[in-house]
């Protein structure tokens, strides 16, 4: 199964993804609780991710990095705001520069992900993301070939829009 | 014509500008935040100079626009911040689909190993 919708808001920068999972909500909580499973789907093939810390709990952080194909570093810390397992995470995400302080001062992206039954078996996962700046977005792609290649066919997109 | 002649040129400048992967990047990074010609200079292996050169070819395209803020000059893609959140919206799913696909891929494989059990 895939993802079944994407809500995209340019106006308030959120965004909602759905995805249908061939697994129990148990074990589709495991793809964020455990962080040997995490790394093998948060980045993308040749960008190996690693989780540092992993404090599901309330208050607890999350820290990894990513290493791109030219050997450059993307750090990655979120704060947990809520974790209820197996159903409700909520994640504050701040990337920080090389001395560990937030890359944008105090803003942050927030993420909510819920997983629940689906009638007939599997489960449904949402994840709602929501960016404080476009700078944030910009922040979110760092590293991401398949999210940049999107970037660069929309600015065509937009340049074909635009008279020259 | 000769309006049409003019017309193709731009379109040859932007094809000659986005043809090169630092460019393709530098206008990337553009969409998101204004970036200084310093700031993107330290990204990238290369002088000073040599991104220099690559912010005046975008810009020769009309692809990225300089703006003066106190001693800095600031690059900036000349899209409007609607369409710029949208550029990088239509990045941000294309990057949860692919990560969906790795979920799904994680999960049958795990299928296959255990015989079905989860």
């Amino acid at each position: 199964m895939s993802v079944t919708s994407v809500e995209k808001d340019p106006e308030s920068l959120t965004m909602t993804v759905r995805a249908d999972l061939e697994a129990t909500v148990e074990r589709a909580w495991q793809l964020w609780a455990d962080p040997r499973q995490f790394e093998q789907w948060w980045g993308a093939p040749g960008f190996p991710t690693t989780v540092i810390d992993h404090d599901l709990r309330a208050g607890g952080q999350i820290t990894f990095f990513m290493t791109g194909s030219e050997g450059e570093r993307h750090d990655g810390t979120w704060e947990v705001l809520a974790a209820d397992p197996p159903r409700h995470l909520e994640l504050r995400d701040a990337d920080v520069d090389d001395e560990g302080r937030p890359n944008d001062g105090n803003a942050m992206t927030l993420m909510v992900i819920t997983i629940a039954e689906r009638d007939g078996g599997g489960a449904i996962m949402s994840i709602r993301t929501h960016f404080d700046s476009l700078s944030g977005m910009e922040e979110e792609l760092m590293g991401f070939e398949e999210g940049m290649r999107i970037v660069f066919l929309q600015i065509e997109a937009v340049l074909a829009e635009t008279p020259v | 014509m000769v309006v049409a002649q003019e017309s193709d040129a731009g379109v040859d400048r932007i094809f000659h500008a986005l043809a090169d992967r630092t460019r393709r990047d530098i206008l990337a990074l553009a969409v998101g935040d204004r970036y200084s010609v310093s700031a993107l200079a330290k990204r990238y292996p290369m002088s000073f100079a040599a991104v220099q050169k690559h912010v005046a070819v975008l810009e020769g395209a009309g692809l990225i626009s300089k703006e003066r803020r106190g001693r800095e000059r600031l690059v900036r893609t000349d899209f409007d911040t609607v369409q710029r959140a949208r550029v990088l919206l239509d990045g941000i799913e294309e990057l949860w689909r692919a990560r969906v696909d790795r979920i799904d891929e994680l999960l049958a494989t795990e299928k296959q190993t255990t015989g079905g059990q989860q």
